[in-house]
């Protein structure tokens, strides 16, 4: 093992491991705010990516379908809640949100989609696309158990992630696809070949999680956020409402995985359950950092990639072992430092 | 009423048990779920299987298991059970066919598996294959090894049963030809990078990767061999004999060499090959409804399932009647002694000893050449 594979490798691991980074900031960010742990995270990944390279082989992703059933589901959910009160203003807006959106969008996407798209183009339909899903998923499926415990929402989290992934199966069919890259350039460095791709995945990670940090520190709607995730009933009482704190952590989070998903899926093969074991590890990282701090998650997630590139150099058949290993070192220091507390 | 009860219980009767005297085929292939590339062109192959053996009729019932052995266990026992099938087809993975193995022997009905299952000896003698074992395929690409002087062979593999059978076929393939096989790597269907692993057949340099992997996923390595400018010969497995390999390893699949049945380039075979008659047929038949191009190894082992069946029927149908024990287990002794059944995937010879019954003339070469499957004649 020279220089130029200890290069190589770090390179690989830090391309990985910045997906992963996104992942594990945006589960660091979902339960802090909601106190979800969100296993479907990685689905988006999955989603974001096919939706991707369904558009740009010109077909129709099935994916839509989901959008606007999710919509008109969420649509009927909020005229059923509001029943008593709903006026005029509030009834065509929730028409126009919930219904005619999607639906429009549904529309576009089946006119447009059989045409040779700008890339650009296709990228901002698939977010258009799968983003929603993550609101729309928070409203139906966890809004109104938003006061149930830890456990509870977990097992809520996991029926989410089973149902996308079945749904996934229908929409993207077993095979995997590849997109094609933004920018096919190569650049050698010295003696390692850098792909535009993979500067384009670390530079955007870094863009977003620059990003976030102004968001949260900036920001009116990124301070409520933060101080819904610092004490929910403290924030309700100032006046930030949890409902809207629950939804912009899903917009984000999905927006995180599908972001992801249309990054990486020019390097890699995605399938349509491909994004369980990348949400898993940006999970791990997750825990790393215990579930709340932001820049301990994107450390562990960066070693973990790192962690993975070197064992698939050294021992590729016990790679996830290797990975998933390292966790336990990590929850024993952590249950040392930290002493138990019960769940709130 | 009594009347009424009656004509109902005979009509519930003529609906539920076939006529006596039709053989009846159960199949349960994996037409959804994650096998289902290999289930629906299986299933789709159905309508071209013999539909007489002498002058009995063969019905076939056709389930999907949906890639899950539960599903294949509960598919059986219906094929055993309801529609008391004289013989099972299936399935399409080694898993659910091993599901579907165990019931069958229990109900003492033979089964042709078509995937190159291990089931336990007293099982063994109800299981059958119209598939040709992995050790099979690697012949063939350790026979072009030797010819073209390849020394040294790198291995990148799935850390499964698939890539764990390779390695042992290869090793013992291997042994006495001089051809040493280091490293030897290993990755995951869902892994999304194998950079590590190919720098380190990258830096090894061996005269020819072996590729161990199926369907898309296939992509993945040689992607990344060619990526780090590995220029050796790249050998795959039948299981990377798919339009998606090389759609999506696009010009990194290039050159690269597997092992196939015959049917899959049915068109491009020489005269001389015993297969070459009828597998053009089923090609050009296969292809007339499901589209040009659409014939695979995987529907060609359906076919060659219904030949096997078929063929051992004529035989069974002398000593007894469908339907019966008998017939079960007069068709099983039949499916055990096949001399020389011409099929698209091969000739078949099978005995106590071999119940896949497939020689050299099983398997063929092809190249991937400007994107397309060519078949590659040895000399």
């Amino acid at each position: 093992m020279d220089s130029t594979i200890t290069l190589f490798l770090v390179q690989d691991g830090l391309i990985n491991g910045s997906i992963y980074a996104l992942l594990a900031v945006a589960f660091v960010l979902l339960f802090a705010v909601t106190r979800i742990i969100f296993v479907a995270q990685g689905d988006f990944v999955a989603y974001g990516g096919l939706t991707f390279a369904a558009l740009q082989q010109g077909s129709v992703p099935g994916s839509i379908w989901l959008l606007a059933g999710l919509g008109v589901i969420a649509g009927i959910l909020e005229f059923l809640r509001e029943r008593h009160t709903l006026t005029r203003p509030r009834i065509l807006g929730i028409l126009a949100g919930d219904f005619i959106a999607p639906l429009a969008l549904v529309g576009v996407v089946i006119l447009v989609a059989p045409y040779d798209m700008p890339y650009l183009f296709d990228m901002a339909l698939a977010l258009a696309l799968v983003v929603p899903m993550g609101p729309y998923i928070y409203r139906i499926c966890f809004r109104p158990m938003a006061n149930a415990s830890v456990l509870v929402l977990l097992i809520g989290s996991v029926g989410v992630h089973w149902l996308m992934i079945g749904l996934g199966l229908l929409f993207f069919g077993a095979e995997g696809y590849r997109a094609a890259p933004m920018f096919g350039a190569n650049f050698v460095v010295g003696p390692v070949l850098v792909s535009a791709q993979s500067l384009l995945v670390m530079g955007a990670t870094l863009a977003l999680l620059v990003g976030f940090y102004l968001f949260f520190g900036r920001t009116l709607a990124g301070k409520a956020l933060m101080a819904a995730a610092v004490n929910a009933r403290g924030a309700s009482l100032v006046g930030i409402s949890p409902s809207f704190s629950g939804r912009t952590a899903f917009l984000m989070a999905a927006f995180v995985g599908a972001i992801s998903g249309i990054l990486i899926s020019p390097l890699t093969t995605l399938y349509y359950d491909s994004g369980f074991l990348i949400g898993l590890k940006g999970f791990v990282a997750a825990i790393v950092a215990g579930f709340a701090s932001f820049p301990l998650a994107v450390a562990g997630a960066i070693a973990i990639g790192i962690a993975e590139a070197v064992s698939a150099f050294f021992a590729s058949a016990f790679k996830e072992v290797i990975v998933f290993s390292l966790i336990l070192p990590v929850l024993i220091w952590r249950s040392i430092r930290a002493p138990h507390h019960e769940e709130d | 009423m009594k009347r009424i009860l009656m004509l109902a219980s005979v009509a519930l009767a003529a609906v539920t048990s076939p006529a006596l005297a039709d053989i009846t085929v159960c199949i349960s292939v994996s037409a959804t779920g994650p096998a289902a590339s290999l289930g629906i062109p299986e299933q789709n192959a159905v309508q071209f299987l013999p539909t007489m053996a002498g002058d009995t009729k063969i019905n076939y019932i056709t389930y999907d298991d949906a890639t899950d052995p539960t599903a294949a266990t509960r598919n059986a026992r219906k094929c055993t059970e309801d529609d008391r099938a004289d013989v099972i087809i299936g399935s399409s993975t080694a898993p659910t066919s091993a599901s579907v193995a165990s019931v069958a022997f229990e109900a003492q009905t033979p089964v042709i598996a078509l995937a190159p299952v291990s089931v336990k000896d007293d099982v063994n003698v109800w299981t059958f294959r119209a598939v040709q074992t992995n050790k099979m395929m690697a012949s063939a690409l350790v026979e072009h090894m030797v010819a073209n002087n390849v020394k040294t062979l790198g291995f990148i593999g799935f850390a499964d049963a698939f890539g764990d059978d390779w390695i042992a076929a290869l090793e013992e393939l291997l042994k006495d030809t001089g051809i040493t096989m280091d490293p030897v790597e290993r990755f995951a269907r869902s892994d999304t990078s194998v950079t590590g692993q190919a720098l380190k057949i990258g830096l090894a340099n061996p005269d020819a990767v072996m590729v161990v992997a199926s369907g898309t996923p296939s992509a993945l390595p040689p992607t990344a061999l060619r990526e780090r400018g590995y220029k050796g010969q790249i050998y795959m497995t039948h299981g990377s004999v798919s339009p998606t390999y090389i759609s999506v390893a696009g010009a990194a699949a290039e050159g690269s060499i597997l092992p196939v049945g015959p049917v899959a380039v049915a068109g491009q075979l020489p005269d001389s090959h015993p297969s070459k008659a009828i597998a053009v047929d089923f090609a050009t038949k296969y292809n007339a409804v499901h589209g040009e191009g659409s014939v695979s190894a995987f529907s060609g082992m359906m076919f060659d399932a219904g030949q096997l069946v078929a063929h051992a029927s004529v035989e069974a149908l002398k000593t007894a009647q469908p339907g019966t024990t008998e017939f079960r287990k007069a068709l099983r002794d039949a499916l055990e002694n096949v001399r020389e059944l011409v099929s698209v995937n091969g000739v078949y010879n099978t005995s106590p000893d071999d119940h896949y019954g497939h020689d050299e003339r099983s398997r063929v070469l092809i190249q991937v050449r400007d994107g397309k499957f060519e078949y590659l004649p040895v000399d």
